[in-house]
């Protein structure tokens, strides 16, 4: 590798400068004040702040909302995760075969990560509406039992683990295409040789050979779901019924922008913020290691 | 010749475009909540301003729900950018008189020499919105609930058009003949949940929201909607989801979509939603007053809609324009057009007069119906509003509870009492900021 030497000491400086900036501006100078504001009891207008230490972590240490929002979190994030990797991995399985119109089903099946989280919400929302969707309109005429997710909880965290793995499943199919496009031939070859076939070669050579994959997938998946559903979650249920869709990352906007509780809200994001470090730790930790092969 | 010719045309038309004394306007910025039909008359009222004279420019700006204003409201402020006008919903009203942001408006109006008739404004609306006898903010669109009903629907079902159901024994009745008559599948329906069923039933009941007056006498510290008036009704609700007579629509105004296409035979909203359907309804269609439950003593239904907020931080002659554009606001034909055309409450005296005069309400009988309920009921202490901190929280929690209790997975009073519960600790948070 080349290695550029600058004559001007500070023109290096001068160069990353604005990227420096940004990331003070919208990443640190933030992070900061969720932290300050996390020990703060805070008005709506912020004209009065109460300092009271560690009160707000303890107020949502104790509280069952809390509570449940981290079982709701886990069981969405876990939810989207599983199914969208594996729904994902059969798709890309099928699309790395030779087929005539490969081309087309490979852009087609990368489509959905071009959409907006708030857009796919919305078109979810058209189609499952109880009152004016499409499927229900179906399936009331195949059974009685009426899927109101506006009423029932189960069905409502169904269809938002449902819409964000859709959301997100361009993204997972383009790589693990890819992962499956850099087992070499021979491998394989030399599997089938051996009398492996079908479904034996995909769990014992191929599935074995993508963990790297998987496992960078797994990651991003989980903090795509805990982080990243937002839009999702505020198209189609807000939080709701009850609080069954009513995620860490929702509730941290609940508290924060409609109940108006600034402080209970930093705290919140203060815990999201210590998650995702030790996700992106554990990431880089693990695939430093290389994974199980 | 030729370039002379189009260079005089174009100085003509440069004198056309630009009016006469273009030199900077005063401009000033007011943030809304309404959207659709509502907007439109919003940007009218503006326009109407703006052309009415030559110094003052209003900039009506959309910023999405009721509480998203509120909250792009904040924000501004506390970035020390704040617009001039902010409409805020009633459910803001307490956590805008504690929050230092905002420039009374009896007090900008006296400052700035423009003469007001407060007394002018119909009683109910300014006593909401008074501290001490003076107003802090100016009335805009105020509303009340009331009862809609498709006409269309109850023809379809045998149902007598011209009968709208006055008790909720009666909508159980009526809703349940519309819907097992093949009418409709929505019988009855409710928007803004907490408003129409919570605080308005309670009012129209006569039965207490909060302690201290709901907040109007000191700062209240205990949800008082436990109690049996509040379980039975939630009771015969969730009753009614099951059995298919009662269909829930979500939370804030979702439940008026159902209203408006014509779906629901009977429907619980705000009296904004006389303009819209006037303008859309493919449907005929009445109002009348909120349904009376059976055993219970008879107070009066209460305001909601929003008011103009004025903020802090700007200079004098910019609020100088905002006293001129609400001077234009209050006055009375403005009032009887923006009641007329919209179906807010008309909230002078002088207009409702005016209007009176004309045999506007003869032809218009569903633009009386909120004027009649709240004439036609008992004005006590539990019924001049509910004026609470933290009560968008508290709204919410309430809505929340709802879901919980009509799709079954709590009773009804496990609903309300964990709602009591919550709300308390909002209520306790808010008087902790601001003891």
């Amino acid at each position: 590798m080349k290695k550029s030497i600058f004559k001007n000491r500070w023109l290096p400086y001068l160069l990353i400068s604005p990227q420096i900036v940004i990331v003070l501006v919208f990443f640190f100078w933030p992070s900061f004040e969720s932290l300050r504001l996390s020990v703060f009891k805070v008005s709506p207008f912020g004209d009065r702040q109460i300092f009271v230490g560690m009160e707000n972590f303890f107020q949502l240490l104790i509280s069952p909302e809390y509570h449940r929002s981290v079982f709701h979190s886990f069981v969405f994030s876990g939810g989207v995760t599983f199914l969208g990797l594996a729904v994902s991995l059969f798709i890309a399985a099928l699309a790395n075969q030779k087929i005539r119109g490969l081309r087309f089903y490979r852009t087609a099946v990368l489509w959905t990560y071009g959409i907006a989280p708030p857009v796919s919400g919305i078109i979810w929302l058209f189609i499952f509406h109880p009152s004016y969707g499409f499927l229900p309109y179906l399936l009331s005429m195949v059974t009685s039992y009426e899927f109101n997710w506006l009423l029932k909880g189960w069905i409502a965290i169904l269809l938002v683990i449902f819409a964000a793995t859709w959301a997100h499943l361009g993204y997972n199919v383009a790589f693990f295409l890819a992962g499956l496009q850099t087992i070499p031939k021979s491998v394989m070859d030399a599997a089938k040789v051996d009398g492996a076939s079908g479904f034996s070669l995909f769990r014992w050579v191929t599935f074995p050979l993508l963990s790297p994959v998987t496992f960078f997938l797994f990651i991003m998946n989980m903090v795509f779901s805990f982080f990243e559903t937002f839009g999702i979650i505020h198209a189609v249920t807000q939080g709701g019924p009850g609080d069954a869709t009513t995620i860490m990352v929702y509730k941290t906007y609940l508290d924060g922008f409609v109940h108006m509780r600034m402080g209970l809200s930093a705290a919140q994001s203060v815990i999201l913020m210590a998650l995702v470090i030790s996700l992106t730790v554990l990431q880089f930790r693990y695939t430093e290691r290389k994974v199980s092969y | 010749m030729k370039a002379k010719i189009l260079s005089m045309a174009l100085l003509l038309t440069f004198c056309l475009v630009l009016p006469p004394g273009a030199v900077a306007k005063t401009e000033i910025q007011w943030w809304h909540a309404m959207t659709g039909f509502l907007g439109e008359k919003v940007n009218e009222i503006t326009q109407k301003f703006n052309a009415s004279q030559t110094e003052y420019e209003v900039n009506a700006v959309h910023k999405g729900t009721y509480t998203e204003t509120l909250t792009a409201g904040i924000a501004a402020y506390r970035a020390k950018n704040p617009p001039h006008i902010l409409q805020v919903f009633e459910v803001g009203t307490q956590t805008m008189l504690s929050s230092g942001a905002i420039y009374p408006v009896y007090q900008l109006m006296r400052d700035q020499g423009v003469k007001m008739d407060w007394s002018d404004f119909v009683s109910i609306v300014r006593s909401y919105y008074s501290k001490d006898g003076n107003l802090y903010s100016m009335p805009f669109n105020s509303s009340t609930a009331i009862l809609y009903y498709n006409k269309s629907i109850f023809q379809k079902a045998g149902l007598d058009p011209n009968k709208p159901p006055t008790t909720f024994d009666e909508i159980g009745k009526m809703a349940k003949a519309a819907v097992s008559s093949g009418a409709t599948k929505i019988g009855f329906t409710t928007a803004w949940p907490s408003w129409t069923l919570v605080e308005n039933m309670h009012a129209w009941h006569d039965q207490p929201f909060a302690d201290n007056e709901n907040g109007f006498a000191a700062m209240a510290a205990q949800l008082k909607i436990n109690g049996e008036f509040g379980v039975k009704l939630w009771e015969l609700l969730a009753q009614w989801q099951k059995d298919g007579i009662y269909t829930y629509s979500g939370r804030g105004n979702k439940g008026d979509q159902p209203i408006i296409n014509g779906e629901a035979a009977i429907g619980l909203a705000s009296t904004a939603l006389v303009g819209t359907l006037t303008k859309t309804a493919k449907f005929e269609w009445g109002t009348g007053n909120l349904p009376r439950l059976a055993g219970f003593p008879q107070g009066n239904s209460i305001i909601g809609g929003a008011t103009l907020w004025v903020m802090k931080g700007h200079k004098p002659e910019e609020y100088k324009a905002v006293a001129k554009f609400f001077e234009f606001l209050a006055k009375t034909e403005q009032q009887a057009w923006w009641h007329a055309i919209t179906g807010y409450i008309p909230i002078s005296n002088s207009s409702l007069k005016s209007l009176q005069a004309t045999d506007h309400f003869k032809k218009n009988p569903n633009l009386w119906t909120a004027f009649g309920q709240i004439t036609s009921g008992k004005s006590t202490k539990n019924s001049q509003g509910v004026r609470l901190g933290n009560l968008v929280a508290i709204r919410d929690t309430i809505e929340a509870e709802f879901e919980n209790v009509i799709g079954g997975s709590k009773t009804a009073k496990q609903g309300l009492d964990d709602a009591v519960k919550k709300g308390n600790e909002f209520l306790k948070e808010f008087a902790a900021l601001y003891k």
